[in-house]
């Protein structure tokens, strides 16, 4: 009967029970977007934050070379969470005499890492060269091969492509590392390290990484990690911010609909009180049928919200924003929660009105 | 009588009409609130993210390569050129003056602690926070400005003394803390901190750029000059050669902030001078800038629309619940037109209330997010209240039309009998 009278009612007042339907989907729909993101905008931004590159530095100790075996350890120690470049350097002399830094590196690896260096063209030859704007307008203004000296050994090298970042690596020349140990016999001294992770995580990568390369100096850089925290800090709290406001509007939109609903259905509630039916029943009648109400709204709406976030996730971020299934049942119940407070709010001031004024139409 | 009417309504339906007018004024607070965050949050954002330092440098024309292994300078003192320190305030005297956040000079020098000592330690010249004029405007500016994730442990030194900063690695190197003194050069010099950077500058000592100055016997040389702005993120104008721009283009480019033309007129303040963008800060800036400013955009429309939706919830509620009325008064002998414009009157009153006390209610709270998140006021733009209050007409009208257009259809008689 309880069920009958439930199915009923939603049956013969289509109208009324889709469009307060439609507001509890549309609030769970709002809300569900919105903590998706809130949740996923951390992830989002890394990603973005992650190129202004390097966030951890390896430097051996008092300027030594690193272990052999050093680069190997960080890989493993970042399993894939990030990227690690080395660096070796030298100073090296032009034709003429003039000091100049070169640096053996993966060009490969520092494609992805610094994603900012403006380069003309990578070299991909052996013994090509990528060359700072402003050395290249010291070996090789035309951009013709040149010669330069280590330790009495010489090496031609053709100027494949320039570089231009405005900092220190304008005045640089970078080689392949297979060519630099070639040519110079100098392993490298550093290791940049691009973590993905969270600032805990990335300490925790510092502390394994210090314990597993005793003979060298791990630190981060802290300028980017610092300004990162800072941004995303900020933005996560206006977002958050915005998520209160977003979700409150919402519920507010169903509290609106749903006491209309309820105090346009007083007549059903006369009707029910003059045949007998206790408070109680009238009382947990009409909240089961808002738990109900609720309870599909927050499903559908949270397919829709879900929807939302991935689209919202592809035009801002050029990728989706994974559903986070955790949100689900803050959403339900939140749900329900709204829609139980809109029906008994109305039941509460119908219940001091006698019966006979309702049914008299008064 | 049409005026009695709706003033009647008001008044004795006190407790529907404020019902209505709370959801109004609570979806124009939340649109009032989200528009102005949106609207000021690249501001804000763009000044957030100078957290990562100076992002143009200038350094003399005529200079020679560096020769900088991780952030240690090899170069000899004796080489390449230098800018002139009196030119500096200059920069304060551009037409994008005012989107100069700061700037620092450093000048290196290699010094020695004792004569006996071979090892060459490099002694930084800056400014810490240094009071500049330029014509009638005082500026403070130096490295606590550019370079905010520098840290001291004890104090940072008075640019006019002659006192030191010791980078945290090297003070644990030779043992030395917060109020011993140094000698440098000869010269004995009071440390009044213990400086952390992360970088290079842990294993140098940090002076006053005047007594690196009287170290190196140039008095007025820096060797280059780091200056944070805030720039405007590079579109197709910004990446287009100035050379190749026609006049009018090229006043368009110069009066917009954008990184290359900040570094265009820098150039043009400091003679001899070269100045280049950093590209690890100045293009990433934008990227990160674009991305929060277009979350907070789609947040904000997804604000809009919750309150556009809860506003018209409301006026359909408050106005399905007066079908019997609309049934008295068409039996009376109203037409259709006139029982329309008597609920579009009143949701036309109850717009605007509830719209100027949401818009003072969402300046508040704007406010409020403004202080709490960021530490600075958020701009309310005046020209946001008619729009607002427009946006506000707008949506209540649309939320009640479906309503009204019910209402207005319904047969009196049923409406009368009470089977609605």
């Amino acid at each position: 009967m309880f069920l009958r009278m439930l199915m009923r009612a939603a049956v013969l007042r289509r109208g009324r029970a889709a469009s307060a339907l439609l507001a509890m989907v549309v609030a769970a729909a709002v809300a569900t977007a919105m903590l998706n993101l809130y949740v996923d905008v951390q992830a989002k931004l890394r990603k973005e934050f992650r190129n202004y590159g390097a966030n951890i530095v390896v430097v051996g100790k008092d300027g030594q070379a690193l272990p052999a075996d050093a680069l190997d350890k960080v890989d493993s120690a970042l399993a894939g969470h990030g990227l690690a470049v080395p660096f070796a350097y030298v100073v090296a002399r032009t034709a003429d005499g003039q000091s100049v830094v070169v640096s053996g590196t993966n060009l490969d690896q520092v494609r992805k890492l610094n994603t900012w260096w403006s380069v003309t063209a990578w070299p991909n030859a052996s013994l090509d060269a990528l060359v700072g704007t402003r050395a290249a307008a010291v070996v090789s203004p035309v951009g013709k091969p040149f010669d330069l000296s280590f330790q009495g050994r010489t090496t031609h090298l053709n100027p494949a492509g320039t570089l231009r970042t405005g900092a220190s690596e304008d005045s640089r020349i970078y080689l392949s590392m297979k060519d630099f140990e070639n040519w110079t016999g100098v392993q490298p001294s550093t290791i940049e390290i691009a973590s993905s992770g969270s600032p805990e995580e990335v300490d925790a990568l510092i502390q394994n990484l210090s314990q597993a390369l005793p003979a060298a100096e791990v630190r981060p850089i802290r300028q980017i990690m610092e300004g990162e925290a800072r941004v995303l800090g900020k933005t996560r709290a206006t977002l958050a911010a915005a998520a209160v406001l977003i979700v409150a509007t919402a519920a507010l939109c169903v509290l609106s609909t749903l006491i209309g609903w309820v105090f346009d259905r007083r007549r059903d509630f006369a009707i029910m009180k003059a045949l007998g039916a206790s408070e109680g029943l009238i009382g947990g009648f009409f909240a089961a049928e808002a738990a109900a109400l609720g309870a599909v709204g927050a499903v559908l709406g949270f397919g829709i919200g879900v929807g939302v976030a991935a689209w919202i996730g592809r035009v801002n971020f050029h990728a989706p924003v994974v559903p986070r299934f955790n949100v689900l049942p803050v959403v339900f119940i939140g749900s329900i929660v709204v829609a139980l407070v809109s029906a008994v709010l109305p039941i509460f001031l119908l219940r001091r009105v006698q019966p006979a004024m309702i049914l008299r139409g008064e | 009588m049409f005026g009695r009417l709706v003033y009647e309504s008001f008044r004795r339906q006190k407790r529907r009409k404020l019902l209505a007018g709370v959801a109004i004024t609570l979806g124009v607070g939340v649109a009032t609130a989200m528009i102005s965050v949106a609207t000021d949050i690249g501001d804000k954002i763009s000044r957030e993210l100078r957290a990562y330092g100076a992002n143009l440098v200038v350094t003399p024309q005529e200079d020679t390569l560096d020769i900088q292994i991780g952030g240690v300078d090899l170069k000899p003192p004796s080489d390449g050129a230098y800018l002139n320190e009196a030119d500096l305030p200059k920069i304060k005297g551009m037409f994008w003056r005012n989107n100069i956040v700061g700037f620092a000079p450093m000048l290196p020098v290699s010094v020695r602690l004792t004569e006996a000592d071979a090892t060459n330690l490099t002694l930084l010249g800056t400014y810490f926070s240094k009071r500049l004029t330029f014509g009638k405007e005082d500026f403070v500016t130096g490295v606590r400005v550019t370079h905010p994730w520098w840290k001291v442990q004890g104090a940072w030194p008075d640019d006019t003394s002659s006192d030191v900063l010791l980078g945290e690695s090297l003070a644990a190197k030779l043992g030395r803390k917060t109020g011993d003194e140094i000698e440098i050069s000869g010269q004995p010099h009071r440390i009044v901190g213990i400086l952390s950077t992360g970088g290079a500058e842990d294993n140098q000592i940090v002076a006053p750029l005047a007594l690196a100055q009287q170290i190196l016997g140039k008095p007025g040389a820096v060797r280059r000059l780091y200056v944070s702005a805030l720039t405007k993120p590079e579109d197709a104008l910004a990446r287009r050669d100035p050379k190749s721009m026609n006049p009018e283009m090229f006043d368009r480019w110069y009066c917009s902030p954008y990184v290359a033309s900040i570094a265009y007129q820098l150039q043009e303040a400091i003679p001899h001078s070269h100045a280049e963008q950093i590209r690890q800060i100045a293009q990433n800036e934008g990227t990160v800038l674009s991305r929060i400013k277009g979350l907070m955009l789609l947040v904000t429309l997804a604000a809009l629309f919750a309150s556009a939706l809860a506003v018209s919830a409301a006026m359909a509620t408050a106005i399905f619940e007066r079908r019997t009325e609309v049934g008295l008064m068409k039996a009376l002998g109203a037409g259709n037109v006139s029982v329309a414009a008597l609920f579009f009157a009143e949701a036309l009153l109850l717009a605007l209330i509830s719209g100027v006390v949401g818009f003072a209610g969402g300046a508040l709270l704007a406010r409020q997010i403004g202080r709490s998140i960021f530490d600075s006021q958020i701009a309310i733009e005046p020209v946001l209240f008619p729009v607002i209050l427009a946006i506000a007409v707008i949506v209540t009208f649309a939320g009640s039309a479906m309503a009204i257009r019910r209402a207005v259809k319904f047969d009196p008689v049923y409406a009368l009998r009470g089977e609605a």
